[in-house]
């Protein structure tokens, strides 16, 4: 009886993926309570959105991938719709307009967008299955560009990007020409300085820092000074869970959530982050695996895409704590303290478990 | 066929898809690889160099400011302490609107206005990022109900400080001085005597009298300690400490009994009196009237008791005693005669018939006695102690007025006596000389005759009139009056003795012609002499000289009459004296703004003081008026003065 409620629950889970994912939470879970002083309230309170987080993904990895690719439309609709809401009747919260006021609960509607982009790029592709022109390239840029460009605008930079990467996997994926893409790349560089002249203030500074954070040591560059710090006296083996200086002291700011990696690194020192780097590594693994196995077109672009987010959503955040990319705001996975984005990676997970398991229903 | 060519694109779509994905491996463990990289380079090769960063980001270096050391009467008695005390204290960088936040702050610990307006002025004259008080005094349940607001007002902190009170409020005030927040006159002195590093910490510093002059022996040597720190700068706990060492107290000369007895004994007059012991040149009394009390300085004065004090036509601030040049009117007689002596221009018989008026060789001008038809006939005796102008403007003349100036000098008159307290005026020994340089103008026969009875260019202070007086009561050794007895070290609690300079043996005058001054100047307290009355029952003998300057001139021939004067033109009252005459203890010299008469109202004083420092007799009201130092509880001082 047991087991047999255990089976309908494990059955469209994928084991190596959710045993990675429990080891990295763990981690993550450790990290924020010393990140957050000890609190078991905060602590106790990424354990509730850790649950809740749990819960869609096994929703999700119930959902049929039919079913996703069915309402991937009209997700995708729904999201625009609210960007838009957003861009005209949105909250203005810390000089940023993104949220959206619906009465009973405020939402922001680009981190429906971070699953509703690949998905529906991935539902065009599987359409267009028997050959693609270039004119579908240029009808995935739109569906791409216009709620990439709507969060741009609120400014919300860093979620613009991450969503136009996962949008642009599903198209790379697809099998745009490495001429298209070598020539957008071209056209993109010689774009830069126009792009330039469109960043907001605090986005040019956010570049400008990254370049020579030293010029700005109390403002701007005092967060990637720290959190450089923190990692650095680490050393190899670090100062220990709850013992690191800059961390405790609350010289790492944001230490809790997109600076949590200054506090792990500080703590747990070169060995814990190769730890880490291993554990997201295998949970890339297995996904680009899922990936590759997967048996059609709609499940091999969104398992892809969802691989792919994930690594960049890793890659950007450890890339800027550590100063060798821009801060633009990106969460490190699982590991930062916030309900969101770890609501929207394990629903990623989710479609992911769900590819992974439907994939013989769907062959035979 | 045309399955055949779908089953061939989707085969393509398929090599093409995967051979991306394999792609994407690729750049994935390049991108790691990068990341590995980085924390290499972060945690392996610059291990240590970010090492010292985060313990230069935790570990602060803070002074310990040592205790300054107390001040102390001849006999013991307090007069500058310490005491430990709550105060808020405000960052104004880290507020983002301070009036508000205090508009705040008032609703959980009481907030005066006075408070409001010393911490504007604070405000105005300080950098941002001090941290300033806005309260002092902190009671303990001031404290907690501020602990349990604390979260509301962020950049407010309560600190335990150490505090200066002078606990005897104004007596001495002018003596003792006070400390006030280092200013940048202040900033710009430490860092000339090379004492940056000593001063870390340290918010006051003293700015006046003893506590001013004595700077380096009261603030001691500064400590430190080594305490982590959080972002915020605030201390979470000692990692090693450096012990300060404590200033040095300092053992005044001041008979605070006998200070006290002189200030009262001036009622609402204004003036300045010194008195000096004339064995050694301690200053046993220095007063100035009105006084202030320095505790009004300590932390900050706020603009409204500044104003009071800085625009009183009374001027409190003013320390008279060293500070006031007056004409010394009759009280430079007995120095006149003893010139004369000296200089063989009079002889102690020499008689004239004096008709009450004095007149120059082919000048028609009569330069009039103090009494109506004269004294008669006058000798040196005769004339200081009945106080004869007439005598006086004729020796004056025949001396002219270099020798006068020359001798005066002798006896410190014209320039500073070099009291350790800052702040002394040299007063006027007017010359030929002088005159040129000051007016380019000659000297006249007439200047000369005013300078012979204390008047025209002539200006002392009360201490130089009391340190003249001091040296013609030991013999005419000359003295350094001084305020400090002996420094007392923090460490080994021994006792050091004031340096002096050196001491001149050699008298300044024939003790033969000292006699006979001094006589006649004890005559003075005596039937016949002019200050009779203050000296009635004097049970020691006390040589004095009585004295009144004009403040305003006067015409020829115009009487002076109080009843038509405003009074702040009434005559200045002098006197000196010291006692006992034959073995001289105490040597005084009074000075009372429009007291009129040296007898009546400079030299009550006086004998009130001789009473106290020779008899042990107080005045009735003084002994209980007199603060004991023990009830010296900080707290009420500065209400008081309110």
């Amino acid at each position: 009886m047991i087991s047999r409620a255990f089976e309908l629950l494990s059955r469209r889970i994928d084991g190596p993926l959710a045993a990675a994912l429990a080891l990295t939470i763990s981690l993550g879970l450790a990290v924020v309570y010393s990140a957050s002083a000890a609190s078991m309230d905060r602590t106790f309170g990424q354990v509730r959105n850790l649950a809740i987080a749990a819960i869609a993904m096994w929703l999700f990895a119930q959902v049929h991938p039919r079913v996703l690719m069915q309402l991937a439309l009209p997700t995708y609709i729904a999201g625009l719709g609210l960007l838009v809401g957003v861009a005209l009747f949105g909250e203005i919260r810390n000089g940023a307009r993104r949220w959206l006021n619906l009465g009973f609960t405020t939402i922001q509607p680009s981190e429906v967008m971070k699953i509703a982009v690949p998905l529906v790029l991935a539902w065009y592709f599987h359409r267009r299955e028997e050959g693609l022109r270039l004119r579908d390239f240029v009808i995935a840029a739109l569906i791409l560009v216009i709620p990439v460009g709507l969060i741009a605008r609120q400014p919300d930079l860093g979620t613009a990007l991450l969503i136009f990467a996962s949008g642009f996997f599903v198209i790379f994926l697809a099998g745009l020409s490495w001429k298209v893409l070598v020539s957008l790349v071209a056209a993109g560089a010689a774009a830069a300085p126009f792009v330039w002249s469109f960043l907001h203030d605090y986005q040019r500074q956010r570049v400008l820092t990254l370049l020579d954070p030293s010029q700005d040591p109390l403002g701007a560059g005092y967060h990637i000074i720290q959190s450089t710090i923190a990692i650095g006296s680490g050393g190899i083996l670090g100062k220990g869970w709850l013992n690191g200086t800059q961390a405790q002291l609350d010289f790492v700011p944001e230490r809790s959530t997109d600076f949590i990696l200054a506090v792990f690194g500080e703590e747990f020192g070169l060995v814990g982050n190769i730890v880490l780097m291993v554990l997201y590594l295998l949970i890339i693994a297995r996904g680009m695996m899922i990936t590759a196995n997967a048996s059609t077109v709609f499940a091999r672009l969104t398992a892809g895409a969802i691989t792919l987010a994930f690594f960049t959503y890793a890659f950007v955040n450890m890339g800027m704590v550590t100063g060798i990319l821009p801060v633009v705001g990106v969460p490190l996975p699982m590991v930062s303290y916030g309900g969101t984005a770890l609501l929207s990676i394990l629903a990623g997970f989710g479609i992911l478990m769900s590819i992974s398991t439907h994939k013989q229903l769907v062959a035979s | 066929m045309m399955v055949g060519q779908a089953m061939r694109d989707q085969q393509r779509e398929l090599t093409v898809f995967r051979s991306r994905l394999m792609l994407s491996g690729l750049a994935i463990l390049v991108a790691f690889g990068l990341l590995f990289a980085r924390f290499m380079w972060l945690q392996v090769v610059q291990q240590s160099y970010y090492h010292t960063l985060a313990e230069q980001n935790r570990i602060s270096v803070v002074p310990v400011v040592p205790n300054r050391g107390l001040i102390l009467d001849r006999n013991g008695l307090v007069l500058a302490a310490n005491y430990s005390a709550y105060t808020l204290e405000v960052t104004p960088s880290r507020v983002a609107n301070v009036e508000h936040a205090i508009d705040e702050l008032a609703h959980v610990v009481d907030v005066t206005p006075r408070d409001r307006r010393r911490f504007r002025k604070l405000m105005e004259e300080s950098k941002n990022f001090e941290s300033l008080p806005i309260r002092t005094r902190l009671s303990e349940e001031e404290v907690a109900r501020f602990a349990v607001n604390r979260f509301r007002f962020p950049g407010f902190e309560i600190k335990a400080r150490p505090f200066r009170s002078y606990p005897q409020g104004e007596l001495a005030s002018h003596a003792v001085g006070y400390i006030g927040r280092i200013n940048d006159a202040d900033v710009k002195r430490i860092e000339a005597a090379g004492l940056t590093t000593n001063y870390k910490g340290t918010d006051h510093i003293g700015k006046l009298g003893i506590e001013g002059a004595y700077e380096k022996e009261l603030h001691g040597v500064t400590g430190s300690e080594q305490v982590e720190i959080d972002a915020g700068g605030r201390a979470i706990r000692s990692l090693s400490r450096n012990e300060p060492v404590s200033g040095n107290n300092l053992v005044m000369t001041l008979d605070l009994k006998l200070q006290k007895i002189a200030e009262d004994a001036f009622g609402d007059y204004k003036g300045g009196l010194v008195a000096i012991d004339p064995r050694n040149g301690e200053v046993l009394a220095l007063v100035s009237r009105p006084g202030f009390d320095p505790n009004l300085f300590v932390d900050g004065i706020d603009p409204q008791s500044w104003d009071a004090l800085n625009n009183s036509p009374d001027k409190p601030l003013n320390n008279r005693a060293l500070r006031g040049q007056y004409p010394p009117g009759s009280t430079i007689k007995p120095f006149m005669a003893l010139a004369a002596l000296e200089y063989k221009k009079r002889s102690p018989e020499y008689t004239i018939a004096d008709p009450g008026w004095f007149t120059l060789p082919g000048v028609a001008h009569r330069y009039g006695d103090w009494k109506k038809g004269g004294h008669g006939m006058v000798n040196m005796h005769k004339a200081i102690e009945q106080s004869c102008d007439t005598y006086f403007y004729g020796l004056a003349n025949d001396m002219g007025i270099d020798l006068i100036h020359d001798f005066l000098t002798r006896f410190g008159f014209g320039s500073r006596t070099g009291i350790d307290i800052d702040g002394e005026l040299p007063g006027l020994a007017p010359s030929q000389e002088w005159k040129q340089q000051r007016f380019h103008q000659k000297w006249y026969a007439g200047d000369t005759v005013s300078v012979g009875i204390g008047q025209g260019y002539m200006l002392a202070t009360p201490l130089q009139l009391a340190t003249a007086t001091a040296i013609l009561a030991n013999g005419g050794r000359i003295v350094h009056p001084h305020l400090l007895k002996a420094i007392q070290d923090a460490k080994t609690r021994e006792m050091h003795p004031a340096v002096l300079p050196p001491e001149d043996d050699h008298p300044a005058v024939k003790p033969e012609n000292l006699a006979l001054v001094r006589d006649a100047m004890v005559d003075v307290t005596k039937p016949g002499g002019t200050a009779v009355v203050a000296f009635a029952n004097a049970p020691y003998a006390v040589a004095a000289k009585t004295g009144s300057a004009q403040v305003v001139g006067m015409k020829q021939g115009e009487k002076y009459d109080e009843r038509r004067m405003k009074k702040e033109h009434w005559d200045n009252a002098l006197f000196i004296a010291f006692a006992p005459a034959d073995d001289p203890k105490i040597a005084v010299g009074v000075m009372v703004e429009n007291g009129q008469h040296g007898g009546s109202t400079a030299a009550p004083i006086a004998r009130k003081m001789f009473d106290y420092y020779l008899l042990g007799k107080e005045p009735p009201q003084a002994e209980k008026a007199l603060p004991k130092p023990d009830e010296s509880a900080p707290a009420d001082a500065e209400e008081e003065h309110d």
